[in-house]
């Protein structure tokens, strides 16, 4: 059974993260023109659009992925540059099949020749519930423990920003909303940016949620919501914000 | 197993229509043996059967070793280096066009008759496929796993890269290539061995040829058949049990 200690992995000093006038044109399209976003340090915000809207090129401008066609300007709070201090998960979970789960948590710190943590490994991975498959290979783990293990290797890191691209939607319901809970437990004190096209997930986990539309797109604030994420999806205010979005999407 | 059933029914069917076809043809020895006469001559000459087929399986062999360690070289700074791929990759393709049949008597000439012109026409059949199938798949490691590097790395560190991510993601298609080679090597080894030596199977086969032993002829070529499939075989469990985590069973999908 997966032990939830309380020797729970520090997160980093929180990091404030600004990106101002930041312009993408893809294939003679513009996709976004001076666009300005700031997150605070230590939040969680989600951000909200139909497919197409260019959300996951901002994640990935944010990420130092620098699409061709795209510029602004990119700074931590500290007024430094951002790379070295994000972590990023993808929707698919990008577990490399020759490795075993433990070894796929540690990657980074193979790739830059760190000295291994395993212990601080192992740690993570009693609290993502997988400390009985920290020798097993990707291919024999189910979607959501493929996911657990991705986000253990992200935590793993230990960086002060989280970028995290639509990391639930390849999942089925029950599996998302437990990963759901799990990522908002985890991720408490970092500054994470997660992308969706999910209402429901972006209420569920969002202390400021975004939306992106149009095109050239812009970013508009929804109100935030009352308590503590990761909120009950039956939850009044939730249902009344969700008919607010569709209403906005103009779905109903 | 049922693929075992299927080679020996298929094996057994081969053997049956070629000695119906020597009854019914009513056809000289010379020009085709019973397979009674073979095996009689198989087991007869057994003592050079083996010593000639030594000499051909440690040719291959080394010859594979070889052109492995050589194309995957190759394939590695193809895909490191801009510059080596601008320069060596229209060579490698032009060299290609000549067939390696064509420089056997070359090598012969250059090496000698013993085993190294063998083994080097070995190597030089497999370089290609093993070099094209890595460089191949060296160039074609999953985006995600190289944005995840990306990010994990404030500074690049291309080796790295290299060594924890892109070669691992290639060996499948090193496997390939080293398929396709283990199934030519013979052919190189055995070419060279026609155009000039003192021993190997390819040797004794052209010597048979010249005293009309074709009993011992077509004795010669099943050794060198049944060596050439259990060098492939060998490779493809070998390759299986090395990558694990790659489905890769063309016998398993159907069945």
């Amino acid at each position: 059974m997966p032990v939830q200690t309380s020797t729970a992995v520090s997160a980093p000093p929180p990091l404030t993260v600004n990106l101002r006038a930041a312009r993408l044109v893809y294939g003679g399209l513009t996709l976004f023109d001076d666009l300005n976003l700031k997150l605070d340090g230590g939040s969680f915000t989600c951000l909200l659009g139909p497919s197409g809207s260019g959300k996951s090129s901002l994640l990935r401008l944010l990420a130092g992925l620098t699409p061709p066609g795209v510029s602004g300007e990119l700074r931590g709070g500290d007024g430094q540059p951002l790379t070295g201090k994000v972590a990023y998960m993808a929707q698919q979970d990008l577990l490399l099949p020759w490795l075993n789960v433990l070894n796929n948590i540690i990657l980074g710190q193979r790739l830059r020749g760190e000295r291994l943590d395993l212990p601080r490994a192992m740690r993570l991975l009693a609290q993502v519930g997988l400390a009985d498959q920290a020798l097993a290979r990707p291919d024999t783990l189910s979607g959501g423990m493929r996911q657990r293990a991705a986000l253990a290797r992200t935590l793993m890191e230990d960086r002060p920003v989280v970028l995290m691209d639509e990391p639930f939607s390849g999942l089925d319901a029950l599996t998302r909303l437990r990963l759901q809970a799990l990522a908002a437990q985890l991720l408490v004190g970092r500054t994470v940016l997660l992308v969706t096209h999910d209402p429901l997930e972006a209420l569920r986990l969002g202390e400021h949620i975004l939306m992106m539309n149009g095109r050239p797109a812009t970013l508009s604030a929804l109100a935030d919501l009352p308590g503590a994420p990761p909120r009950d999806p039956g939850d009044r205010a939730v249902q009344a914000a969700y008919r607010a979005i569709l209403r906005r999407l103009e779905v109903v | 197993m049922k693929s075992w059933w299927r080679g020996l029914l298929t094996l057994a069917g081969l053997v049956l229509s070629w000695h119906l076809l020597v009854t019914l043809g009513d056809l000289p020895s010379y020009i085709l043996p019973d397979p009674g006469a073979v095996a009689n001559s198989l087991w007869h000459h057994k003592g050079p059967l083996l010593h000639h087929a030594g000499v051909t399986a440690v040719e291959i062999v080394l010859g594979m070793v070889l052109g492995t360690w050589l194309g995957s070289g190759s394939a590695l700074v193809l895909a490191y280096s801009r510059r080596a791929r601008r320069w060596l990759l229209p060579m490698l393709i032009a060299s290609q066009a000549i067939p390696v049949f064509a420089i056997a008597p070359l090598l012969v000439l250059w090496l000698g008759y013993g085993m190294g012109s063998k083994i080097a026409m070995a190597m030089l059949i497999i370089y290609f496929p093993v070099t094209a199938n890595f460089y191949d798949g060296l160039r074609h490691t999953q985006r995600g796993w190289l944005d995840l590097a990306a990010v994990m790395l404030p500074k690049p560190r291309p080796w790295a890269v290299l060594r924890h991510i892109a070669i691992p993601a290639a060996l499948p298609a090193l496997a390939s290539g080293l398929r396709v080679a283990a199934a030519i090597a013979p052919i190189g080894a055995v070419l060279g061995e026609w155009v000039g030596s003192s021993a190997g199977l390819g040797y004794l086969m052209l010597h048979a040829n010249s005293r009309m032993q074709v009993d011992l002829l077509f004795a010669a070529l099943f050794v060198l058949a049944a060596l050439a499939v259990s060098l492939y075989f060998l490779v493809d469990a070998g390759l299986r049990r090395l990558l694990p985590w790659h489905p890769i069973s063309p016998e398993t999908e159907t069945d």
